[in-house]
């Protein structure tokens, strides 16, 4: 449980939840919790049908880690919504679905892809994360996850994409 | 080398002269669509981008078909605020119940997506309209809510696969089996992030409606868009709808597809997606006779004329099974008025089937037909993940629907070959 500390001040540690391959939208939040996108009430019902249990237990710093083509399935952006709701500081992954990728970048919900540390880590353990350099620490080990392409990181950088286009939109005023 | 499809449509939205796999662009949108689940965050966004008015109302097509009719309070609210905005920002694209339909039917059918588009939806179906030699992509409601007020989106130019499908759909075997049939081949994840160009003989034969729903469950096997080369069947099907001038836009004759897969389908059985993947697929001889409470006919994918029209043929002159209920959701209201001329509305009322307005309803579990615990149905729908209609406990078998109508009959997944001639 006791990894190598972080190397610089601005990295997090949190307690992982590991899921498998191919975890869908509709695990991630059901269709019928889609009559509001109010991110409290997309919380409450996180997983629910993946992970009942998730919901009340997750605590705000918690990582989800999960195999391939994570967010699989609808485009609701209440996925990534319900996920950055709970608190879950990032996702670590095989790879993920598309869609999903897109809206968590795009509300400022890091996605990172490290095939290797997604497979090993299991719920319970503790990842170091340092988002700026990518930089995962599992077991005393350094993991690198993928870098973002140039376009991606000015988005992440904006803090998003409302954020990004806001200020695009007041240039133009 | 020369651009596939995909990336000649890429590079004229983002003005450029070619695009490479790989690339960013920042493009120019044809067509953004939302609905009344993803249209009222969708709209939220919008106001807190500071944006005022839309680029252009006339690109922006809102349709309320998810909870529609209004199934509880907080519904109608969410399909209020999007009727609101319509009025407000003045989008004539705004189509109210009874004039409506499910949104990825109606849009082909009434005119407004066609070739050399660029198309965003806030609805993960949108890849359908790849059927009209679109480029189709669903995103989220931040991704539309940008592409309202800039009328741009970003984007990464997709890899193309070409499949490849030789021969002739035998007897029974139709456009959801060809789809089915590849996602059991692939994977969920075998298009991920990519462009499924759909080619061959048994492609070319397909009608528009058939062409519809392969290209609706590209999103089924991870891809960013299916599209299908325009031919005579898509002028034809343009001819009496076309609201608009779509854009020339072509493949490269030396285009190079990265991968192609090529199969003979002559020999291709009916196909079900057990649960809980769509890319769990076994031709239905191999599923066991699996008893349903629940057959679904309908939806974006198989919800068309020639949808109700194969089912009718199963049905006609015969019962639904006492056990199970038959659920039959025309996708638009004006294949549902077809439906009533040509008489299929009446032989499903005869058989002991429920006919309801379009809606997306059960597909997603959301109303008109949810699953209690323990309950499976059959359905026409595109995804059979865990509690998808309903119960985490329930189970969906995904099928065309010629063997949703069979297995409604028989009360068992059934070939239809088994009740009809």
């Amino acid at each position: 449980m006791t990894g190598p500390q972080p190397a610089t001040p601005a990295a997090h540690r949190g307690r992982v939840w590991k899921y498998g391959a191919h975890v869908d939208t509709d695990g991630i939040i059901p269709a019928r919790h889609l009559t509001s996108f109010d991110p409290e009430a997309l919380r409450r019902h996180c997983l629910e049908d993946l992970d009942p249990g998730f919901a009340a237990a997750v605590r705000p710093g918690d990582i989800v880690a999960a195999l391939e083509n994570f967010g699989c399935g609808s485009s609701r952006e209440h996925a990534a919504l319900a996920l950055k709701a709970a608190g879950v500081h990032c996702i670590i992954a095989v790879s993920f679905a598309r869609i999903f990728y897109r809206n968590a970048i795009n509300i400022g919900l890091p996605v990172l892809e490290c095939p290797v540390l997604a497979e090993r880590a299991a719920t319970g353990d503790f990842i170091g994360v340092d988002l700026a350099q990518g930089e995962l620490w599992h077991n005393g080990e350094l993991h690198q996850a993928e870098a973002y392409p140039g376009f991606m990181r000015e988005l992440i950088a904006a803090g998003g994409l409302v954020p990004y286009l806001k200020r695009q939109l007041e240039g133009r005023r | 080398m020369g651009m596939n499809l995909a990336e000649a449509i890429l590079a004229r939205a983002a003005g450029l002269e070619r695009v490479e796999p790989g690339e960013f662009v920042w493009a120019e949108v044809d067509v953004a669509l939302a609905n009344d689940v993803t249209g009222p965050m969708a709209i939220a966004e919008f106001e807190r981008m500071g944006a005022r008015r839309m680029f252009d109302p006339d690109r922006v097509v809102l349709v309320p078909d998810h909870f529609t009719p209004n199934k509880d309070l907080a519904a109608a609210s969410q399909a209020k605020t999007l009727r609101q905005f319509a009025l407000d920002q003045g989008i004539k694209h705004y189509y109210e119940i009874g004039r409506m339909g499910i949104e990825h039917a109606l849009l082909p059918e009434e005119g407004l997506v066609g070739p050399g588009q660029l198309i965003v939806g806030a609805d993960s179906h949108t890849c359908t309209y790849g059927a009209l030699g679109a480029f189709a992509t669903g995103v989220g409601s931040t991704d539309l809510a940008g592409a309202m007020a800039t009328g741009r989106v970003w984007l990464k130019v997709p890899e193309t696969d070409r499949y490849v499908y030789d021969g002739s759909l035998p007897r029974w075997v139709g456009a959801k089996d060809l789809i089915l049939f590849t996602i059991g081949q692939i994977g969920t994840d075998g298009a991920r992030y990519r462009a499924m160009e759909f080619a061959g003989a048994a492609v070319r034969a397909l009608p528009m409606d058939g062409r519809q729903t392969v290209c609706n469950m590209a999103v089924e096997a991870g891809a960013k868009a299916g599209l299908i080369a325009p031919d005579a069947v898509t002028a034809a099907y343009l001819a009496r709808r076309a609201q608009r001038d779509f854009p020339a836009c072509s493949a490269e004759t030396c285009a190079r597809p990265a991968h192609v897969i090529r199969w003979d389908i002559s020999a291709l059985e009916p196909q079900v997606a057990c649960p809980h993947s769509p890319a769990n697929v076994v031709p239905v001889s191999q599923a066991g006779a699996v008893p349903i409470d629940q057959a679904v006919i309908g939806s974006c994918t198989n919800g068309r004329l020639d949808d109700l029209k194969v089912a009718a043929e199963v049905l006609s002159g015969r019962q639904v099974h006492p056990r199970v209920r038959l659920l039959i959701i025309p996708a638009t209201q004006r294949v549902y008025l077809e439906a009533v001329r040509l008489g299929l509305v009446e032989t499903f009322v005869a058989a002991g089937a429920a006919v309801s307005t379009p809606t997306c309803g059960p597909c997603l579990g959301a109303h008109m037909g949810v699953l209690a615990a323990g309950e499976r149905a059959v359905a026409t729908t595109n995804r059979n993940f865990v509690g998808r209609m309903g119960h985490p406990e329930s189970e969906v078998y995904l099928a065309g629907p010629a063997v949703a109508a069979a297995s409604a009959v028989l009360g068992r997944l059934a070939h239809p070959g088994e009740v009809a001639a």
